[in-house]
């Protein structure tokens, strides 16, 4: 196993507990911080991290820190995003499951950097007995003085609340969630302003997720110099990634960031190569936005060098050759599986968690689901792959949030690399009526049917 | 001030006016269309999508494009934008996929529609849509149902513009109507049936850009065309008072709230002026209202030329056609 930060007590008995957690070094952070060190110090040590925001974007989370108003008179928060509901990413829940303390220790630490005096974590509904885990963690840190007034006695006070979600997806987008913990619908809103301005109840507010905000125990614990070195360039740290899939040991992973993406798939430490002794047909990185990659892209960049766990390496070439690190949901496919079956459920998902307010995404990931379901099914025909293309393309950069972008990558990548499997569906709708088509019969590339002949 | 170019023509317009306004002041083909945007109701747009814009440099100090297309209703202008609408053929080919976004699960069934002849949708589908529909399964369909003893709600053809909740919102005592669950099964709704009812829940009609909100106490009466309307007043304590009257003969077949060139409410009405007055002789008639040449409306309306803005009008369509075959340096 590579360096473990976020996972390194997982497996000691009872760490789910404040004694046992406080015995293994848990709330040094805290103490480090609140008696020792200024907000703008706490602040400062993230920037030198190059913490990268582990929701998705990868915006680097000291300088979203950084961009909160300070001059407002108005009280600054910050919200913890637990909402995770991406397909393929299961990794917060795994955190906060085990070692509920952390989240809450980063929460103390953090907000005490940004002068929050009063902190949430949005968590998603069907989380329900990840909400409990929270609130008994929280409850215990009330009572050992880490939370409340005049935390461990200095003049500095924090308010904690778990807030459940209704279970909608779109409630992850940082906007829509604040508009839902005000306890209105879940719609994104327009931005700018953007919520390091006016936020939660129109005041400065920084949204972060799950594994970001654990993190930065860490980094104030060995400082922000030390967090730096490890990982590869601009992705600093480790990364916790969501593995699942056609592969024989589906799991969460802490990875240092510049793991080689071979070694994740194929080494015993990680997924331990791919089940019943199959083929790997393509990957989805990060999580079921990001685009879809085939074996020898994502193996290897189109320029030939190894493809790394970092931002930058996955997302070499682009939208052309490369994807995305995205939340890390890393999804394995094999070689019976249907990337048309696989697209029409990415799509269904989309089309059913759009919010509806922007009309190229209410009504394009309709049209698209619809289209899929009907290529999957053996009713496709020939306009339908250059029509689904074309719908993407107009729902892609024209929406309010970036759901729409999510619903429409996915299309666009699986017809770019995977075309021909598309063009088959229209050609034997007959064979692909039955599920299970490509278990019966792998689909075979015509370039590769041509080299075995 | 600021100064912005919209498809090669300058205008300086008062710091943080939206594109769109800015267009606005221009007149005019470069004047995005919009669906959802209101100037008279505070927050609406951003929505719709139909008002995106290209806008080839952010401001004078930060002449960098802006990345993607922006709702030009809800974007500011900055000191030195450059701003591409019609001249885009990126602008022009997102619009059309909006377009053909909004008609996708409306119904089309203008022949029987209440608001055919002054829908925007209808107006809009003519000058920027396709003619032939690319898609092939069902629409969605809703029961129309009364959301109030005079309103109709005909689901099945709302373009979830939210103007009406605006207007709820901005107008009335308390909002009772909103928008339900998600997506493009999202509809307006009330929880109780009939539950719209104050002094001014007849602006969620004249607000609505489609026939999704009709008059009940006009329905079916009479296709627009065939009415004549007219500029009235009387005074009432309530509201502005301003109204047109629908009239066929000496029957008053709806009244309603002045609308602008942009088909907008500027002032609106309550619903007394709105329902309890439909006779002529509880209103002062000021004379034939003017009907904007590009509605479907104006069919059987003769007017007057005005000669002045004539000579605006071809004075402007000069300067655009000048405009339009400006260098490309514009457009990196
Ligand atoms: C549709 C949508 C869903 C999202 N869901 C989540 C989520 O479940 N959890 C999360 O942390 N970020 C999610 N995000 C990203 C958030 O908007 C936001 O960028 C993130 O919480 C910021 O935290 P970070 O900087 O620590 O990554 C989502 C974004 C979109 C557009
Ligand atoms: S892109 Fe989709 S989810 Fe996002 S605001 Fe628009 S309709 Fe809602
Ligand atoms: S009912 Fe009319 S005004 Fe209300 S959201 Fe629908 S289209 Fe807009
Ligand atoms: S009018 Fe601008 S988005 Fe609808």
């Amino acid at each position: 196993m590579g360096r473990q930060i976020l996972l390194e007590h997982i497996n000691v008995p009872g760490i789910n507990t404040f004694d046992v957690y406080r015995k293994h070094g848990g709330y040094a952070s805290v103490e480090k911080a609140l008696k020792t060190m200024t907000p703008d110090e706490v602040t400062e040590e993230v920037k030198k991290s190059g913490l990268r925001g582990r929701g998705g974007a990868g915006f680097p989370a000291g300088m979203k820190w950084s961009f909160l108003d300070r001059k407002s008179e108005k009280p600054r928060y910050l919200v913890c995003n637990a909402d995770e509901s991406e397909p393929g990413t299961f990794k917060d829940r795994y955190l906060m499951e085990k070692i509920p303390h952390v989240l809450i220790e980063g929460m103390i630490t953090s907000s005490y950097a940004l002068g929050a005096k009063t902190s949430y974590i949005y968590v998603r509904g069907e989380y329900m007995y990840i909400i409990r885990i929270l609130e008994q963690a929280i409850e215990e840190a009330y009572a050992k003085g880490f939370l409340g007034k005049n935390i461990l006695g200095t003049d500095y006070s924090l308010d904690l609340y778990v807030q459940p979600g209704g279970g909608a997806y779109i409630c992850g987008e940082e906007t829509a969630l604040l508009e839902s913990l005000e306890g209105k619908r879940g719609n994104p809103r327009l931005k700018p302003p953007f919520p390091a301005v006016a936020g939660l109840y129109a005041s400065p507010t920084v949204v972060n997720n799950v594994e970001t905000i654990a993190t930065v125990c860490a980094i104030v614990n060995m400082g922000g110099d030390e967090y730096a070195k490890i990982g590869i360039g601009k992705s600093t740290g480790t990364k916790l990634i969501s593995a699942s899939g056609h592969i024989n040991k589906p799991g969460v992973y802490e990875i240092e960031l510049g793991l080689p993406v071979e070694e994740f798939i194929y080494s015993d430490q990680y997924c331990g190569g791919i089940w019943k002794g199959r083929k790997m047909k393509a990957v989805v990185a990060g999580g079921s936005s990001v685009p879809i990659l085939p074996t020898e892209l994502i193996l290897k960049t189109a320029k030939g060098e190894p493809r790394l766990m970092s931002y930058e390496s996955l997302s070499d070439g682009g939208f052309v050759s490369g994807t995305m690190l995205g939340s890390g949901g890393f999804i394995v496919m094999d070689e019976t599986a249907c990337i048309v079956r696989n697209l029409w459920t990415f799509t269904r998902f989309y089309h059913h968690e759009s919010c509806g307010q922007c009309s190229p995404c209410r009504e394009g990931t309709g049209w698209m689901e619809k289209v899929l379901h009907r290529l999957e099914h053996g009713h496709g025909h020939e306009g339908d792959i250059d029509l689904l293309v074309d719908v993407a393309k107009k729902i892609e950069g024209n929406t309010i949030c970036p759901l729409g972008d999510a619903a429409a990558w996915p299309v666009a990548s699986a017809i770019r690399h995977f075309r021909e499997e598309f063009e088959y569906h229209v050609r034997y709708p007959e064979k692909v009526k039955n599920p299970k088509h490509f278990e019966l019969e792998p689909f075979v590339p015509a370039a590769a049917a041509m080299a075995t002949v | 001030m600021a100064k912005v170019t919209i498809d090669g023509i300058e205008v300086e317009v008062a710091d943080g006016t939206t594109i769109l306004n800015a267009a606005r002041q221009i007149g005019g083909e470069v004047v995005p269309p919009a669906m959802c945007y209101y100037s008279s109701l505070k927050d609406t747009g951003g929505k719709c999508r139909v008002c995106l814009v290209k806008v080839t440099q952010g401001s004078a100090k930060d002449p960098r494009p802006m990345p993607k297309l922006v709702a030009s209703c809800r974007t500011p202008v900055m000191d030195g934008m450059v701003v591409q609408n019609i001249t885009s053929p990126e602008v022009l080919e997102a619009r059309k996929g909006v377009v053909e976004f909004l008609l996708l699960n409306h119904p089309l069934d203008c022949p029987v529609c209440d608001q055919a002849g002054e829908c925007d949708l209808q107006n809009l589908s003519y000058e920027h849509g396709v003619g032939k529909t690319r898609y092939e399964e069902d629409r969605r369909t809703f029961e129309k149902i009364d959301i109030g003893d005079k309103i109709k709600l005909h689901m099945t053809r709302c373009i979830l513009c939210y103007r009406c909740t605006f207007v709820a919102d901005q107008l009335t005592q308390e909002r009772v109507h909103g928008v339900l669950n998600r997506g493009d099964a999202s509809e307006i709704s009330t929880y109780i049936e009939k539950a719209v009812d104050n002094d001014f829940s007849g602006n969620m009609i004249d607000v609505c850009p489609v026939g999704a909100l009709t008059d009940k106490t006009f329905r079916f009466k009479s296709r627009v065309w065939f009415t004549k309307p007219l500029d009235a007043h009387r005074d009432c304590d309530k509201c502005c008072g301003k109204v047109v009257l629908w009239t066929k003969g000496d029957d008053v077949l709806r009244v309603s709230a002045r609308k602008d060139q942009y088909n907008e409410v500027k002032e609106y009405i309550c619903n007394e002026c709105r329902y309890d007055h439909k006779d002529m002789k509880d209103w002062t008639i000021e004379g034939p209202r003017h009907i904007d040449r590009h509605s479907v409306i104006s069919q059987n309306h003769y007017e007057k030329i005005d000669m002045q803005k004539l000579k605006l009008d071809i004075d402007r369509q000069l300067t655009f056609q000048k405009g339009k075959q400006l260098p490309e340096t514009t457009n990196p």
